[in-house]
């Protein structure tokens, strides 16, 4: 590739001379920023996290609220203009008893307006836990009134709710598995790089056993053998580690990859004859130069969490309730007589789909950013 | 060649070794032991038995041994293909794995086969017309099928078939065939029924072979021999299945060591959504209701059948080419 094309300026002197001077990290931006299709996924990976951050601002009622009287709702969509002008409304549901299977039947009625307001007040809830506040994005106009913008499940919580709690801990707990894995990676990998010998043969010969365990059954097997009394909390960290036990392997091989090439190379023996620390050598001189490599290593590393979690908390495996994540959303839709009845109940599926769909396409883009000088 | 052969299968005992002991040591983590769990069994059917009783058990399983004898003990009566009772089922665990574990293979390999038969195929056809609507397409499913969870596909598809079509799409065969005896109209039905799981075990697969094929061969079609021969006139469609096609394939042979076993682990979950018979749903249960020994001869045959996938990867590429024999 050539330099002029990664920026998008006018070309001429003065662009040549921004590229000559330009930092690595710069290099990396402007050719990450010709990927649109990263681009765009990033933006909605950052939309995704606001929710992470508030995930109660963006729910219009308490995810735990149950009511038998309201199972199986239907998704009341929303319309934001009645009659030419702005005035957003979701249509009422109106339930009938079916004479013979004794089933509640909803419908919904466009006829029958409820009506609704952005920004405006519902429950309290507190922002980061510190706080409080009752501004919530949609709110129904009449506080007692229920509104389900995707549906209710079978117990009558509201859908819409859960799932913005669910995606909090399920983008989480792929944050947190793979920032594990790169600690593990980097420290692993870097040892048997960077030493060599005994230790390298032992690590690599440690990461092929982990690769060729059979992932899914011995996943199962060990979250099963997480004790039944633990806390939510407890239980979402040792999902994360469980998962990230098999997940460092594929960083630690590149770490050690950058490590052998890069431990011949001049820079490196400079530094060395300057006397530089071990330490510093390896934070200073040899990190900076495959950094970027790890970042977009562990950004593909990301969705591939959240797919395993998803799949171990929908085999009733993983995260457990009352804690909410996607893979617990999903357990509703277990069977097909649900899935006939309710076939909402599949959206949580979707955002799984969409958001590792998303990080997937932002980390092919990193990766392709990740080394400006190259071809 | 045999003396390579030899040297991977050595490795192979080996391997079985550390992996029991990890799945001993995984089956022993839960607070409890087998009886505590059989106690329990039989307290919720109503009988009761004396805690002199339980000490005597506890005696006669071995479950008052350090855990080193325990792993001993069942390793022993592993070589004596005694996989133990099932507490659940009141089964030896044996045959309750053998009924399951040739449909489990069947449908894996299925999938395999499938896969192969698509992404092969697919492969060389997008290489040969880059850019074509197929090859984009195919890159669309590639990035969908990874990002699509295995039971979505599965929830989807079943919920799909349900709501248009009005069928039932779980389980492996109609059901006046369930308990039927083996006959080819058995197996038929069989084959009408095993491909939609795996399709859906080996679409993401499907998509991923497709484009490292793809890949391979674009940097082959690249090459000067290529060249040469076109211009000595040789058909485009002889050519490239002739010459490189051959070297394309070899990245794609050692994908089967991580690919065969992915789909032996990936087959528990579709299975278990889909209803199907198969050792991963059984696993689960185990697991959930404790079923100790049930569950770690599932989890050793998972192991087993990783081993040998890796195994049949190694010796296939050694076969095809001759590069990696001489570097041994």
């Amino acid at each position: 590739m050539s330099v002029e094309a990664t920026t998008s300026s006018p070309s001429g002197a003065a662009a040549e001379d921004r590229v000559a001077v330009a930092s690595n990290w710069r290099l990396v931006w402007w050719r990450f920023r010709r990927h649109h299709l990263a681009m765009a996924s990033a933006a909605l990976l950052a939309c995704l996290y606001i929710v992470v951050l508030l995930p109660d601002f963006f729910a219009t009622q308490d995810p735990e609220r149950t009511d038998a009287r309201q199972a199986f709702i239907p998704v009341q969509s929303i319309h934001l203009f009645d009659d030419g002008a702005l005035s957003p409304w979701v249509p009422a549901i109106v339930g009938k008893r079916n004479p013979v299977t004794l089933r509640m039947e909803w419908q919904t009625d466009t006829s029958k307006k409820v009506r609704i307001h952005f920004l405006a007040p519902g429950p309290s809830w507190k922002v980061f836990g510190l706080f409080e506040t009752n501004v919530h994005l949609i709110a129904p106009a009449d506080p007692k009134q229920r509104i389900f913008l995707l549906g209710s499940d079978r117990l009558g919580r509201d859908q819409w709710s859960r799932i913005m709690h669910g995606t909090q801990t399920s983008m989480t707990v792929g944050l947190v598995a793979v920032a594990l894995s790169v600690i593990l990676g980097i420290v692993l990998g870097g040892l048997s790089g960077y030493v060599g010998g005994k230790t390298d043969q032992v690590i690599q010969r440690l990461i092929e056993l982990l690769q060729s365990v059979p992932t899914i059954p011995i996943w199962l097997a060990l979250s099963a053998a997480l004790p039944r009394d633990w806390t939510p909390v407890q239980v979402f960290f040792a999902i994360t580690v469980i998962l990230s036990l098999v997940g460092w392997t594929t960083l630690g091989r590149e770490v050690r990859g950058r490590f052998l090439a890069l431990r011949e190379e001049d820079f490196v023996l400079a530094a060395r004859l300057a006397g530089c620390s071990r330490a510093r050598i390896i934070l200073r001189h040899m990190m900076p130069t495959f950094l970027s490599h790890i970042i977009a290593t562990s950004s593909l590393a990301i969705p591939v969490m959240i797919i395993n979690e998803t799949s171990l908390s929908f085999l009733g495996l993983g995260i457990r309730p009352p804690a909410i994540s996607l893979g617990v959303l999903l357990q509703e839709a277990q069977n097909i007589q649900t899935l006939a009845l309710a076939p909402w109940l599949l959206i949580p599926g979707l955002v799984v789909i969409v958001s590792v769909l998303a990080f997937n396409l932002v980390g092919d883009g990193l990766r392709d950013a990740a080394d400006p000088y190259s071809q | 060649m045999i003396r390579f052969i030899a040297q991977r299968m050595a490795l192979l005992p080996l391997l079985m070794v550390v992996y029991s002991f990890v799945i001993f040591a995984i089956m022993q983590a839960p607070p409890g032991d087998f009886l505590t769990a059989y106690v329990a069994t039989l307290a919720s059917s109503g009988s009761s038995i004396s805690a002199d009783q339980i000490q005597a058990l506890r005696h006669d399983y071995g479950l008052d041994q350090p855990f080193i004898v325990q792993y001993w003990l069942w390793v022993k009566s592993l070589f004596q293909g005694n996989l133990g009772l099932s507490l659940e089922y009141q089964r030896p665990n044996a045959d309750l794995i053998g009924e399951q574990l040739g449909l489990t293979i069947a449908l894996a390999l299925f999938s395999f086969v499938l896969t192969w038969a698509i992404a092969v195929p697919a492969g060389i056809y997008s290489a040969m017309h880059p850019r074509s609507f197929v090859d984009h397409a195919l890159t669309v499913i590639n990035y969908v099928g990874v990002a699509t969870p295995n039971f979505m596909l599965a929830l989807i598809l079943m919920w799909v078939a349900f709501a248009w079509f009005d069928i039932g799409i779980t389980g492996l065969y109609s059901p006046e065939f369930v308990d039927a005896p083996w006959s080819i109209a058995r197996v038929l039905d069989l084959l009408a029924h095993i491909w939609l799981p795996g399709l859906v075990l080996g679409i993401a697969g499907t998509a991923r072979l497709s484009r490292i094929m793809r890949a391979n061969l674009l940097d082959e079609l690249n090459k000067p021999y290529v060249v040469t021969a076109r211009a000595k006139g040789m058909r485009e469609w002889r050519l490239v299945l002739r010459y490189p096609v051959r070297l394309a394939f070899n990245p794609l042979v050692s994908t089967i060591g991580w690919y065969l076993p992915a789909l032996f682990s990936g087959s528990l979950i579709v299975a278990t959504v889909m209803n199907l018979p198969n050792i991963g749903p059984l696993l689960l249960r185990a697991l959930i209701n404790q079923d100790m020994y049930l569950a770690g001869g599932i989890l050793l045959i998972y192991s087993f059948l990783t081993i040998l996938g890796t195994l049949l990867s190694d010796v296939l590429l050694a076969l095809i080419d001759p590069r990696i024999r001489v570097e041994n």
